[in-house]
């Protein structure tokens, strides 16, 4: 993963609150290889009307939009299904920051792991930043080393738990974290298994396959 | 004497493998469920050539892909769709993954299965890529939805990092009334506490009226929780917890039950525990409830009225209530009971149990449905036994379709959707915008008050309907 530092680009605002992760890619699009991209099915039914057409006046099909990496958003951003697609679909479409009160808990975790820097801002902060941002993209800084986000004279402060920090600004991944601890980990499972030998799954008998 | 720990807390320490400088602990993982949506996991596991560390703690289920219809890969007839049953297939053979596949006869939704088997017991710590894994948490485990990248995680290292939440302990005091149920239960503290009220907790729910649940209402309660937010949800095991385990096909065998059930006594939280949240409601104001809106928040009971943005104080509520109306196609202030649908769901890991399709199938007997409306049990399991008990008939009678188990209209991933507008009164747990199709109004309710608004032809209030004993029916259960 890449590290992040400063991001200096464009936000747009999407001014709703509970945008939740079938909204951010609806289950549909959800068989689709990751290679195909899934920047194009980001928001897909909010950006599309009833008969497959594009809402030109939607914020994403802004002729600027495409350079943007910032969404700034209301409070339960992402929350729902666990599908980290939800998470492909904006970084695929180029975004690496959601700015919003309050995101679903397995969202933030998954956007973290694929470099999307969930910033949580106060809901007073947050309708600052869109009233400032208001229905075109505009100028966005978010700076992870200083936790700000800045549209023109508007800068506001974020927060994000430190152990995300730590691994964005460094872009770390989990699996070769772990593989550190690859002793430890044999030793506990060697001791569990002693302890409560009942963890284990018991296979059924073959006769009991069938019954409830 | 140690100080006095909350059931999470006792979980949770017997699973840390480690905890680092910042704070996060290194969990060991007892059961990992996959499913046909793990796909992206596998190929992260994939391309890094690792092996999954404990297959036998792995476990494979077929669910969201799969059809209603029939239950045979060649007959699906999008290619795209037989592909995802297809790479389960694939990547849990390869891998040496017990599968639980589309024509296992105990195939059924993850967190039905799961318990149904046996594979779920108290004290584990347990994970699947799915949000409502919450729902194992009712035998007092640890269960949590968790993404692809931790999927991988997992399968490489039968580990996850996590950040210890902050434990919040909803009680419920008193008695239910009659015909109100765990689904009532769980709508009414979302409505108040919000859709994000429970966010950074892990929930634990106690008191009479929950002591007093069926495990499998238990497992709607904790199905729920992340509706609200909660990380996950959980109630100390019981007397109730191991009887429903005993003689399970996976559950432990003779002296290991026993010694289980030592262990599980043990886990409740201590009386002086404390917790960073209490909420406490009156069984006796809960009522049958539905939701109107968008999101599982906006519930209400049967007998009030879709609010009207205008009288609400705070703006930001207003905002999201006019929207929601638009979305909904309601007008402020009428009566719920004055909603009318066009299709009825009972199925979804929430209420699709055999308990469930009891109830919906009490208020159906004898009746015709108004409204189109489909049926898919929860596992193949219960299915077998709905027709053993006759169930099927009464459903069948009413003019409903009985088809196999599955996630089905739930989320619509194998083609059961809801067409654009139409408005469906579902057993399920999410009425997301377009979440059983695009343009589709979902409300959601218990499956007694689904069977009520299929009778009807619009949400009505169970407790106004003849309810037939089942017994009555000749019903054996
Ligand atoms: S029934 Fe619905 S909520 Fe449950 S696992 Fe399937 S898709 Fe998810």
């Amino acid at each position: 993963m890449k590290p992040m530092t400063v991001v200096t680009s464009l936000g747009v605002a999407l001014p709703a609150a509970n945008v939740d992760t079938d909204q951010l890619i609806p289950a549909r699009f959800m068989k689709e290889p990751r290679s195909v991209g899934y920047g194009q099915f980001l928001l897909y039914d909010l950006r599309h009307d009833a008969q497959g057409e594009p809402k030109a006046d939607f914020i994403l099909h802004h002729p600027e939009a495409g350079k943007a990496e910032v969404m700034v958003s209301r409070r339960n951003f992402g929350a729902g299904s666990s599908r980290e697609a939800a998470v492909y679909a904006l970084v695929d479409d180029g975004f690496r920051c959601v700015v919003a009160p309050s995101f679903g808990d397995i969202f933030a975790s998954n956007a973290v792991n694929n470099g999307l820097l969930p910033a949580v801002v106060t809901e007073e902060d947050a309708e600052q930043l869109l009233a400032a941002l208001g229905s075109t993209p505009g100028a966005i800084t978010v700076d992870l080393e200083a936790l700000t986000v800045s549209v023109g004279a508007v800068s506001v402060p974020f927060t994000l738990s430190p152990v995300w920090r730590t691994k964005l600004l460094n872009g770390w991944d989990d699996i070769d974290m772990t593989r550190q601890h690859t002793d430890a980990i044999a030793t506990f499972a060697h001791q569990y298994a002693e302890q409560f030998p009942w963890s284990a799954p018991f296979p059924p008998d073959a006769a009991l396959i069938g019954k409830g | 004497m140690s100080s006095p720990t909350t059931l999470f807390d006792k979980v949770w320490r017997a699973h840390e493998v480690h905890r680092s400088d910042s704070g996060q602990s290194l969990l060991w993982i007892d059961r990992h469920f996959v499913h046909e949506g793990s796909f992206h996991a596998f190929n992260k596991l994939g391309e890094r050539q690792l092996p999954v560390a404990r297959p036998d703690l792995t476990f494979g289920i077929a669910d969201h892909y799969v059809p209603t219809q029939a239950r045979d890969v060649e007959l699906v007839a999008d290619p795209k769709v037989r592909s995802m049953i297809e790479q389960l297939s694939h990547n849990t053979q390869q891998h040496g993954v017990t599968l639980f596949g589309l024509s296992d006869p105990r195939q059924g939704i993850v967190h039905v299965l799961g318990p149904e088997q046996g594979l779920t017991q108290p004290g584990m710590v347990m994970v699947c890529g799915d949000s409502h894994t919450a729902t194992h948490g009712a035998f007092g485990s640890i269960a949590f939805g968790i993404g692809a990248s931790e999927v991988a995680h997992v399968l490489a290292t039968q580990t996850l990092w996590q950040s210890k939440p902050k434990v919040m302990r909803i009680t419920v005091e008193g008695q239910l009334a009659e015909g109100i149920t765990a689904k009532d239960i769980a709508l009414t503290w979302i409505a108040r506490l919000g859709a994000d009220g429970a966010r950074g907790y892990a929930i634990e729910y106690a008191g009479e009226a929950i002591r007093a649940l069926s495990m499998e209402a238990r497992l709607t309660l904790c199905n729920l929780s992340i509706e609200g937010g909660g990380r996950c949800g959980m109630i100390a095991p019981d007397q109730t917890t191991f009887d429903y385990l005993r003689s399970r096909p996976w559950s432990p065998k003779g002296e290991a039950f026993e010694q289980a059930c030592a262990y599980w006594s043990t886990l409740y939280s201590d009386p002086d525990a404390s917790f960073d949240l209490e909420v406490t409601l009156q069984a006796s104001e809960i009522a049958p409830t539905v939701t109107w809106g968008v999101s599982p928040e906006e519930a209400l009971p049967i007998d009030h009225a879709v609010p009207d943005p205008e009288q609400l104080s705070d703006p930001a509520k207003a905002r999201q209530a006019r929207d929601s109306l638009a979305y909904m196609g309601l007008t402020a202030g009428q009566k719920l009971t004055d909603i009318t649908i066009n299709r009825v769901f009972i199925g979804s890991c929430t209420n699709a149990r055999i308990e469930d399709l009891r109830a919906a199938a009490a208020v159906l007997a004898g009746h015709k449905s108004r409204v189109p409306g489909m049926v898919s049990p929860g596992s193949t399991l219960v299915k077998t036994q709905a027709e053993a008990e006759g169930l099927d008939r009464i459903f069948i009678d009413a003019g409903l379709e009985w088809r196999h188990s599955g996630c089905s209209m739930c989320v619509g991933m194998n083609g059961d959707l809801v067409a654009s507008g139409e408005r469906c009164a579902s057993t399920t747990n999410r009425n997301f915008k377009g979440r059983q199709g695009p343009g589709a109004r979902t409300h959601l309710m218990s499956p007694a008050m689904v069977a009520a608004a299929a009778v009807t032809g619009h949400l009505a209030d169970v407790r106004q309907l003849p309810v037939t004993s089942l017994t009555q029916l000749g019903v054996r259960s």
